[in-house]
């Protein structure tokens, strides 16, 4: 989630207009779109539903699907934490309770509007050095209560 | 004369450190006026050693590590440079046995040379098996591949060759080359690897395909957790561009082909060969009905070949030394090398390429010397989440297609993840289930109603609720979902649940406990 800049239909329409003779073109469409607003507006679907002459509900249809597709926008870094089997194996269910005991940040929370987003993610491949995470696209191995701590307050603006 | 000093860029070396410790050392040699060509590779697979930095000196690559960056002063007066001794040395790094007990075909290159430079690739013998399928031709080239006796490296283990025979054997105005790097499998993590170390031999792998079977374009298909992954693919594929050997004449052959890479969006079910097709047709992620074959009528209703990052990864070696060479390696019908990792719970965790057949014990004991907390191994899952737990009696498995399959298991995509005794694995069967039921496609109602249905059985045996029944039900239901999914997910997911209650009933019998929201 880089550069984002306020919704701008224009600007959205040029994006899809770049891509829109690509062979499969809306996964290359909704990441531009996404990766410029931090978010895909509703108002984007009629039209890339109508670059790519499919239907506004298949458009929708797509967008939903993915996990990485997200239709609000929020402010505040992400941190992609990793919960599957061998983050599991290295205690990363006890990082998701002290994120909530500790930070008060619930893991997932759609809602929440603190400057520090918590997504389970279902590996990152750093799998030799877990628990592992990916903070704005920034790797993390070897996560621990510690380093969490860090990144809670940096993400709040505090120095540590 | 500038000393080369190589530090791995690979996103797992990044996510402890390395880029910090490049800059250290940068930094460090300017301030002491020291002459340094510092080389950024891509790992050579031995985590825990992390950020290592290596030297070339008279002797060889010599190794340190794991460094910090607040070390770097101390190696500059250990005298690094010219292999100086240091706590942290580890001498030549090829020495080390982790390393030189391995049989690396796929990952001979990995970390040794910088992923981005072409003519680093030629001098480390790239590009040869190209050339030399180039030279025999596309059915002499198929033959190779068929005769290797190179199965599927994505977890199904169906002969490449066939795929590409199938595909060759085709007439069609566009036929297309897939690549799988949609490597969701946790405890995995060698597609990453070679994509961010080693992304020309992919490339190679993936011409040598389309010169074969008559395809001008391919796709890779990358998810979107691996951004490092996909930004070196693509740099990759623009220079291998640029190099002459993608585009419309490859290698200065008659022959066209270009590639693309396209980035995922988070869907487990994308590894799926055809839910993958789906995604790259821009469509949701869900499943198509088999046959037809994608090899007949795969990406837009075009033949397609689509193979696995380390089946491509393979064919180069398989061209430059003989069929014969390759299935030298192995045992039965599980020919040539497998890149097993080492995940989870493991005190030396990383990458182990191998000739198939290997026990499990040589590679979680002997390579991965046992769990990181030093408790004792209780279980380990082999070929990611919708793999089995095999508990200690059975780690003396060898590691082959067969022999897993024998013991209820399968190799899947080669990640072996440890657990130590801490582990709860009624709570791991429940994953398995909860898992399968957010990344279902939804195609199939065994695999998206009954994964639901099975995590609320798993709980209720949790709970203490009517165990005997509830654990038939869970059984049958298991039996449901194996039987009645198309793909893998729903029909494969049963494997850890039953894999857990065959080998680990003591876990399913404790004392009730109240089962936390999640």
């Amino acid at each position: 989630m880089s550069g984002r800049t306020a919704f701008d239909l224009s600007l959205a329409q040029a994006l899809i207009d770049r891509k829109r003779d690509t062979p499969g073109a809306t996964l290359p469409i909704l990441h531009d779109l996404q990766e410029q607003f931090g978010y895909i507006d509703d108002r984007v679907v009629p039209l890339v539903a109508d670059a790519l002459n499919i239907s506004r509900a298949e458009t929708l249809g797509v967008i939903s699907f993915y996990h990485d597709f997200h239709r609000s926008p929020f402010d505040g870094r992400v941190l992609k934490l990793c919960r599957a089997e061998s983050c599991q194996s290295m205690g990363c269910e006890d990082l998701v309770s002290h994120l909530e005991l500790r930070h008060g940040i619930k893991v997932d929370d759609e809602d929440d509007h603190s400057p520090l987003h918590i997504k389970t993610v279902y590996c990152l491949g750093n799998c030799a050095l877990s628990p592992a995470a990916l903070i704005d696209g920034e790797p993390i191995g070897r996560l621990d209560r510690d380093r969490i701590d860090a990144i809670v307050a940096a993400a709040q603006g505090k120095t540590q | 004369m500038s000393v080369r000093v190589f530090i791995s860029a690979d996103s797992s070396a990044l996510s402890v450190g390395a880029d910090r410790v490049a800059d250290a050392i940068h930094s460090e040699a300017r301030g002491r006026g020291l002459d340094i060509e510092p080389v950024r590779t891509g790992s050579r697979g031995l985590f825990w050693l992390e950020p290592l930095v290596e030297v070339e000196t008279a002797a060889g690559r010599v190794g340190y590590g794991p460094i910090a960056p607040g070390e770097t002063a101390q190696l500059f007066d250990a005298g690094f440079l010219s292999g100086g001794t240091h706590p942290k040395a580890l001498g030549p790094v090829d020495g080390i046995p982790y390393l030189a007990k391995q049989q690396r075909l796929i990952f001979a290159r990995c970390g040794l040379t910088d992923p981005l430079s072409l003519d680093d690739y030629r001098r480390h013998g790239g590009l040869r098996g190209l050339e030399r399928a180039l030279a025999l031709g596309p059915t002499a080239t198929i033959e190779e591949v068929l005769a290797s006796g190179l199965r599927g490296r994505g977890g199904a283990g169906f002969p490449t060759g066939i795929k590409w025979r199938t595909t060759a054997g085709v007439e069609a105005d566009q036929k297309y080359v897939v690549c799988n790097a949609d490597e969701g499998d946790s405890g995995t993590f060698a597609d990453r690897m070679l994509m961010e170390g080693d992304p020309f031999l992919l490339i190679e792998g993936m011409a040598i395909a389309g010169v074969s079977v008559g395809a001008t374009q391919g796709y890779v298909y990358i998810r979107s957790e691996y951004p490092h992954a996909f930004a070196t693919s693509q740099r990759a594929i623009e220079r291998a561009r640029a190099g002459g050997l993608l585009g419309p004449s490859v290698l200065g052959s008659s022959r066209a082909f270009d590639l693309e890479a396209r980035l995922g969006a988070g869907a487990y079910i994308c590894g799926e060969e055809t839910s993958l097709l789906q995604s790259l047709e821009g469509k949701r992620g869900q499943i198509r009905v088999k046959p037809p074959l994608p090899a007949i009528s795969g990406l837009f209703g075009k033949p397609t070949v689509i193979n696995n990052v380390l089946s491509f990864a393979s064919t180069p070696w398989i061209l430059e030394y003989g069929a014969k060479a390759y299935a030298a390696y192995g045992v039965g019908r599980s020919l040539g090398s497998q890149p097993f990792q080492l995940a989870g719970n493991i005190r030396y965790g990383g990458l182990v390429e191998l000739a198939f057949g290997a026990t499990l014990r040589e590679l979680v004991e002997g390579f991965g010397g046992g769990t990181r907390t030093g408790r004792p191994i209780r279980a380990v899952q082999v070929g990611g989440p919708l793999g089995a737990y095999l508990p200690e009696s059975l780690l003396d498995t060898p590691l082959d297609y067969e022999s897993m399959a024998a013991a209820g298991a399968m190799l899947g995509h080669g990640g072996i993840v440890v657990f130590d005794d801490s582990v709860d694995m009624a709570r791991q069967a429940r994953f398995a289930m909860e898992f399968c039921a957010k990344e279902s496609c939804g195609k199939c109602t065994p695999c998206r109603i009954g994964s639901t249905r099975g995590v609320e059985t798993v709980d209720k045996i949790i709970a203490g609720q009517d165990r005997p029944k509830n654990v038939q039900l869970l059984r049958d239901l298991c039996e449901v979902m194996t039987d009645g999914s198309l793909c893998a997910l729903g029909g494969l997911a049963p494997m850890p649940v039953l894999s857990a209650l065959n080998h680990f009933s003591e876990d399913f019998a404790k004392a009730p406990t109240r089962v936390a929201a999640e």
